[in-house]
């Protein structure tokens, strides 16, 4: 009876030791923070209708910001306590992780920074940015966007579930390779908390390819062909079609693994003719065409940027799009360079090898393509642009590293070193991570209205660079002296320890870079009235996003007029705007609880999967298809807003507009906001604050 | 008579994405059966001394099933010759007869996985009987679905008649149907002919 009702699930799985406690309580302590705040500004209403049920891809793509920021402090942290095991634990002292709770967390922190921060970034930037650059309102399907993010929330809850409830989290590294992952070496929770967290946040992936696939090439602005599309679409859509390419082959192998799991099947056990060789042949065809899912838009953002503030046309577009091209066709040839150890024989790793060297080749299109806009450029060295320089910088040092391990031979001596290690989180952080803060930093003034002050913006990204070069140039070293990945001890006479210090200390300066990019929003949160961008075009951009308001109003576009050149808002400064537009009726979608509802179903199905609770799971799939069923037959998803009334909201928020304020002085320094920050605090202290609240 | 004309091109170009969206779709569908198939073949021989598929399959058995499904694709298209036609007792009538059709093929399916199971062959027993359940079984599930969502369908247009959001939903599930046929014929030949070559 009480497996009927419970499954596996019983008290010992309440947390009990102190890492599992300290997490449940920062999660239970988070949500009734929320809670208490959403009831005590009675904000309850107001968040469901506004945001929660949104379809707007702009708050959606907000949404996205939030959670994935989160989750790069949640993943941080993961990194920080990886390094401070290594830095101390050598010879006689063990560190203060076991090392099955080490190795939790590096495939913890692997899984988030992967799914849930990079893929939730870019997912926000192609939310809110694709729209604008090709002139539409919305998206193809609204439902399918909202779902997707509900169902990557769902995933990022799975990914942190196993802190209130089982203590338990996959210790097979980021892939869980088999046979490793099946219920002969680990029995426990972990391997199904980390199979739904993928398989519901994969699945919402899915439907976001599809979805931006049809709204980059059904809903661009007429007059808008394929060759006229700015950068970052095209990253965009390359992505896009990578992703409905290969996250299908990740749904399935995720299913193969439950099945193993969850009905005792052989596909990749050791026993009755599984076959292990076959998961890492399947999971790697989705893993490395994953990271060109990531890089692809950051490309794109680069290339918008490099553009605007070198203030020129972005060099050969058509070389740089067919290099994104030549970049998403070879990446789907590659995926063996991941195990050339596995003895696929010398005819196959020399073809695999080839690739991949291969695929550096439009890779160096597309840089040299920067490197030549910004040639004879009046280049402005603002923080994107300089998030742009450092990601050339790194993501060579990480290209050169990537097409040394393509030689087998190589590889056979650094193949799961920390070289290797070192030489993705140099292309990942380096290539995607950058693209991200080079793209919000970017596209900031867009969303909020002010842009972000620059002082400290600088100070943060040189944190990041020189916490970036403490931490990885030794690993590179190490990785050539021998160490392995994932070491949770080693020996003292290995004379390791200063190197993992070393990359201890770097881990503790790029925390600190990030928690100034958190002071710089925050500072300019402070200053955001001399930082506010009124004319909707604050950097002299190209591209449309830049042709409407900051921020735009929610139907993007009081007109979609035709475009005839690419930077075709460059062309238009050029020409002068039109004076007189000529407004029409606009179509726009109704907010839907569906996606939540479908979400949320999801979620309880996979949370009886996890357990094995079947009647739970029975009942979360009823909800599915109840609630798709609902949506589905509900016709009136739309709603119509007519000509005058756009004439009036456009000619409103002229009149509204916040006027020019003028340049005085600078942005605040670091120093000022902390005098800032001293002086809020001592104003506290002395309760003439409190009297005010 | 300007505004309905705007109004019959939104929703035309709102058809025109859906439509291509769902083919999108069925293209991501499909890559997961490769993923499916590439397991059986890699696996279907790894039968751990258990009986491989020539002692287990019943040829006429499979044929009879496969030509209920190939009729049930048939009929589904004779339904929505009907739905652009704008005949809603037709419609009714072909896509009823679809989906007994679509059931009675899962009904022998259900049948034949039945039987492996009572001699003791199941899923747990070898890797070759794992791919073959999840192949097979996936496809099932599949169809169980579409039989889902032809059942709702049938009952909105019984009751509030064919109308052109219904019909667009009729397209996308028949499409959905013929994709599934396409993938029986494969498994047809995959699974339960080549084991007899």
């Amino acid at each position: 009876m009480k497996e009927f009702l419970l499954g596996k699930l019983d008290l010992d799985a309440l947390p009990h030791d102190i890492f599992m406690i300290a997490g449940t309580a920062s999660f239970i302590l988070l949500g009734l923070f929320l809670i208490a705040v959403l009831t005590l500004t009675k904000r309850w209403t107001w968040l469901w209708k506004e945001w929660l049920t949104s379809v707007d891809p702009k708050k959606i793509g907000i949404m996205y910001f939030i959670v994935a920021g989160f989750m790069l402090v949640r993943g941080g942290l993961d990194a920080i306590m990886i390094w401070l095991q290594q830095a101390l634990s050598s010879g006689d002292s063990h560190g203060y992780l076991s090392a099955d709770h080490f190795q939790q967390i590096f495939t913890a922190h692997g899984n988030i920074m992967v799914f849930f921060v990079a893929m939730g970034f870019i997912f926000g930037l192609i939310n809110y940015i694709v729209p604008l650059q090709i002139r539409a309102r919305d998206l193809a399907s609204p439902l399918l966007n909202t779902l997707g993010f509900w169902l990557y929330v769902a995933g990022v809850i799975m990914v942190n579930m196993f802190f209130v409830l089982g203590s338990e989290y996959a210790a097979t590294g980021w892939l869980a390779i088999a046979p490793l992952s099946g219920t002969e070496f680990s029995p426990g929770v972990g391997v199904d908390y980390w199979i739904w967290s993928l398989q519901i946040s994969g699945i919402g992936t899915t439907l976001g390819g599809i979805n931006f696939i049809m709204t980059i090439l059904k809903m661009r602005a007429p007059g808008m062909t394929l060759w006229k599309m700015p950068m970052f679409t095209w990253g965009s859509l390359f992505s896009m079609i990578m992703v409905v390419t290969v996250f299908p082959l990740l749904t399935a192998t995720l299913f193969l693994l439950f099945l193993d799991r969850y009905f005792g099947m052989h596909f990749f056990t050791t026993d009755l003719g599984g076959n292990a060789m076959m998961y890492t042949n399947l999971i790697w065809m989705w893993g490395h065409p994953e990271v060109y899912i990531l890089v692809l838009p950051a490309y794109g953002i680069f290339s918008e940027v490099v553009a605007t503030f070198s203030r020129k046309k972005i060099a050969s577009y058509k070389s740089q799009v067919l290099g994104m091209a030549g970049v998403s066709l070879f990446a789907l040839s590659v995926w063996l360079h991941h195990f050339f150890t596995m003895g696929a024989g010398a005819d196959v790793n020399s073809f695999f090898g080839v690739m991949t060297m291969i695929i550096a080749i439009p890779t160096a299109v597309l840089v040299f393509g920067w490197i030549a806009t910004m040639y004879k450029g009046r280049i402005r060295f603002t923080t994107p642009m300089l998030w742009f320089l450092g990601f050339i910088g790194i993501f060579t040092l990480g290209g050169i590293s990537g097409v040394l391990l393509a030689v087998p031979p190589a590889d056979f001596q650094l193949h799961n070193s920390l070289f290797l290690v070192a030489h993705f989180h140099s292309t990942v952080i380096g290539g995607v991570l950058f693209g991200i803060f080079c793209g919000i930093s970017y596209w900031f003034p867009k969303i909020a209205g002010f842009r972000l002050n620059e002082r400290i913006g600088r100070n943060a990204f040189w944190c990041w660079i020189v916490g970036f070069s403490l931490s990885f140039i030794p690993m590179y070293v190490l990785g050539i002296m021998g160490a392995t990945r994932r070491l949770d001890h080693y020996d003292a006479s290995t004379g390791w320890q200063p190197l993992y210090i070393m990359m201890f200390i770097g881990g503790l300066v790029i925390a600190c870079g990030v928690a100034l990019q958190i002071v710089q929003i925050i500072a300019s949160v402070i200053q955001k009235r001399r930082l506010a961008d009124t004319t909707g075009d604050p950097w002299d951009g190209r591209t449309l996003e830049w042709a409407t308001a900051s921020p735009p109003p929610f139907y993007n576009f009081a007109t979609i007029e035709p475009v005839t050149t690419q930077d075709a808002f460059a062309e238009i400064k050029k020409r002068g705007a039109n004076p007189e537009p000529k407004y029409v009726d606009i179509h726009m979608p109704r907010n839907t609880s569906a996606g939540i509802y479908i979400a949320a179903f999801a979620f309880v199905a996979s949370f009886a999967f996890v357990w094995h609770i079947n009647w739970l799971a029975v009942v979360g799939i009823i909800g599915i298809i109840i609630s798709a069923i609902a949506r589905t037959f509900n016709d009136n998803v739309e709603y119509r807003i007519p000509a005058v009334v756009i004439k009036k909201m456009e000619e409103q928020r002229k009149k509204n507009a916040p006027a020019k304020v003028e340049e005085d002085g600078e942005d605040m320094s670091l120093w000022e906001f902390i005098k800032i920050v001293l002086k809020w605090a001592v104003d506290v202290v002395r309760k003439r604050r409190l009297k005010t609240w | 008579m300007v505004a309905e004309h705007e109004v019959e091109s939104h929703e035309e170009a709102a058809n025109d994405r859906v439509g291509f969206g769902f083919w999108v779709y069925l293209m991501t569908d499909l890559l997961m059966f490769a993923v499916l198939f590439a397991a059986f073949a890699v696996l279907r021989d790894s039968t751990a001394g258990g009986p491989g598929g020539q002692e287990l399959f019943k040829l006429p058995f499979v044929l009879v099933e496969t030509l209920i499904l190939l009729t049930s694709s048939f009929t589904a298209g004779i339904g929505m010759l009907a739905a652009h036609r704008g005949i809603k007792s037709q419609v009714l009538t072909w896509f009823g007869l679809t989906f007994c059709l679509g059931l009675a093929f899962l009904g022998m399916e259900l049948y034949e996985f039945a039987e492996f199971i009572h001699e003791g062959h199941t899923w747990q027993s070898s890797a070759s009987l794992s791919s073959f359940f999840a192949l097979v079984g996936t496809h099932g599930l599949h169809i169980t679905s579409g039989l889902l969502w032809m059942g709702t369908a049938l009952v909105f247009i019984w009751k509030r008649g064919l109308n052109a959001p219904l019909v667009r939903k009729l397209t996308l599930l028949s499409l959905f149907w013929h994709f599934l046929d396409i993938v029986w014929i494969f498994i047809f030949t995959v699974v339960y002919l080549m084991a007899f070559v």
